[in-house]
This record gives C-alpha cells, structure tokens and sequence, in this order.
C-alpha cells in the first residue's frame, strides 16, 4: 500500500521537502529535485535586484513540484500576509511556509505573531505550514486557525545541529492532530531519519544539502534516510530496555551444567 | 518625476505606464508581481496605470529560500 501523506489537496508520497537556499548555482536545484525525487520545495520572495539579471529559480523548478513560497524577513504578521499575498499574485499556488523572525541572532520563529497571521491567511484561503518553536499550546490554537501542519524547528535555520529540540517534538507528535515536519536545523541524514523514526509525517532540509560538497549526492541521502525512518517507524519499533535481551537461545549450549 | 522604485528613489524623464516601466527595465511579466502604492496590481492592468509624482513601486519576484 503506498504512503501517502495528504496535505490540503496533494497527496505526497516523498516525505523530504527541500528548500532552495545557499544552491552553488541554479541549474543544481533541478538536479536534487529529481535525484531526491522530492515533490515539495520552498521559495523565497524578494525585490528584483534591478541592476543585475539573473535567472529566475522557477525556470529550475520541475512542474510536478509543490511551490512553498517562505514569508523569510516578515518581522510581524502584517509583513508575512503582505508577502504571502504577494507570492500568491506571482502565480505559484497557495501554498504559505510562514516564518516571522524577529530575532536575529538565532532565528527563532516569533510563535504569537505566526499564529495572528496563520489565522488571517487561512480565512483567506491559504494553505499555511507555520514553522515554530515547538510549543504544545500554540501548536494546539494553530489547528485550531487552521493550519495544515505544524513546524517545529530542530535547531537554529543553518546550524545542522539536529534534532535538539526532541523531547518537544514528540509532545506535539503524540498530542497534535495534524502533520509535524520538522523544519531547520536537521544538519546530516541521520538527523532527517531520527524524526521519521519519532513519528514526523516530513522533514525540511535546505542548508545541510544546499551547502553539501557534493548537494545531489547528498539529496540523496537524505531521501533514503526520510524512507528508512519512515519505514522503521511504520514497522514499529521495540522498545528499548535496560538490560540486555539476548538474541540467541539461552539453551543447548555446549557446555555440562555445573 | 521622482518615484520610489524598489526602495531607491529614481527619476523619469516622461510619463510613463507600468507596462511600459516593466518593458524598459527587460523584466519578464509572468515571473514578477508589482505592488502600486501598497496594492497588488492585477497584470492586466498594468497598462491601464500611469505612473505619477511620489509613487511607490516594488517590483518582486522568487529567490532561492528555505
């Protein structure tokens, strides 16, 4: 039976989602898009730089590819809804990955001003995935806005640290009812499968692929390890014990009973 | 005529409508949004709109992001 993981009106079967940042060029991005066989990837909206001419990533993009157009240098709710208004103007879909930052040093997502915009982007008709600080109350009035999932990050945006952030990750696993995707911070594929592995229904990785030695190899990666946690968390995992169990029969052995 | 563009503020030498500003600056239609004094323009209209003293303009479109 496949996998399918339903968001709003897709259903996705790869439950790596990718983000475009810091790629050495453009023309890689379609490389680790097919390669990883992603299907969802992020965006980021800016001024033209009126100066230069540069291609334009969308030109990049594979067309069976979900747009997740990030709202990355809102400092408040009005500023998200005015980039997501505007990403929705551009023709990409409708699908929103909110961020408000405020705090420039760690990056950390400013949790009551994504929830006022999840809010006002949802009644207008948005499909929202807030990134957040894994916090159970406002991960709890998030669905209650109407997101489509929830995204606790794993560690500061860029610092491949993992998955610090665990003990709260699975709270929200185990007491929110819509998707977790881990987004940020996941720094190696064994990061990417240790949520899998918990219970994640996705993961976001940009910067541990994007600023890889070698990004389509390490796409990848990072595609199997999303697999196998996802494989090994649909099998069921035992349980860990103390002592030890062991594997083989503790009877037969060659040896007279003292 | 001086107009805010993008944040600088720039002078044009003629009246000129957005579709025509968006000519002169080579940038492909399909692959921007213009926001007009705080609204988003629909493209369709974007040759129906004059630009005048003390507009503001942004001119954005996709980047890389995660």
């Amino acid at each position: 039976m496949l996998d399918i993981l339903k968001i709003a009106d897709k259903e996705i079967t790869n439950r790596l989602f990718i983000g475009t940042g810091k790629f050495p060029n453009k023309p890689i991005i379609k490389e680790v898009m097919e390669k990883s066989e992603s299907q969802v990837i992020t965006v980021a909206l800016r001024r033209v730089d009126l100066e230069s001419k540069e291609e334009n990533i969308i030109d990049y993009i594979p067309k069976t590819c979900t747009i997740m157009t990030n709202t990355s240098g809102a400092r408040n709710a009005q500023e998200a809804i005015r980039i997501a208004r505007l990403a929705k103007a551009c023709g990409c879909g409708n699908w929103i990955k909110l961020e408000v930052i405020s705090d420039n040093k760690y990056l950390l997502p400013d949790n009551i001003e994504t929830l006022k915009a999840t809010e006002t982007l949802v009644k207008e008709g948005f499909v929202v995935l807030p990134y957040m600080s894994p916090d159970l109350y406002v991960a709890k009035e998030l669905v209650k806005a109407g997101a489509a999932t929830i995204m606790p990050l794993g560690s500061p945006i860029g610092s491949n640290r993992g998955l610090k952030t665990e003990e709260l990750v699975k709270i929200l696993i185990s007491e929110i009812p819509i998707p977790i995707v881990v987004d940020a911070g996941l720094g190696s594929p064994s990061d990417a499968a240790r949520c899998m592995e918990l219970g994640c229904s996705a993961v976001l990785v940009n910067t541990a692929i994007a600023t890889a030695k070698d990004p389509v190899g390490m796409a990848h990666a990072f595609s199997l390890a999303v697999r196998a946690g996802r494989l090994a968390f649909c099998n069921g995992i035992p349980l860990e014990s103390k002592f030890a169990q062991a594997s083989s029969p503790l009877t037969g052995f060659l040896r007279d009973d003292e | 005529m001086n107009v805010k563009i993008n944040g600088k503020l720039q002078s044009l030498d003629k009246k000129i409508k957005l579709s025509e500003l968006i000519f002169e600056k080579s940038l492909d239609v399909n692959k921007i949004v213009i926001e007009y004094n705080s609204e988003i323009v629909d493209k369709k209209y974007l040759s129906d709109i004059f630009i005048k003293e003390g507009d503001t303009i942004e001119i954005v479109s996709f980047v890389g992001g995660g």
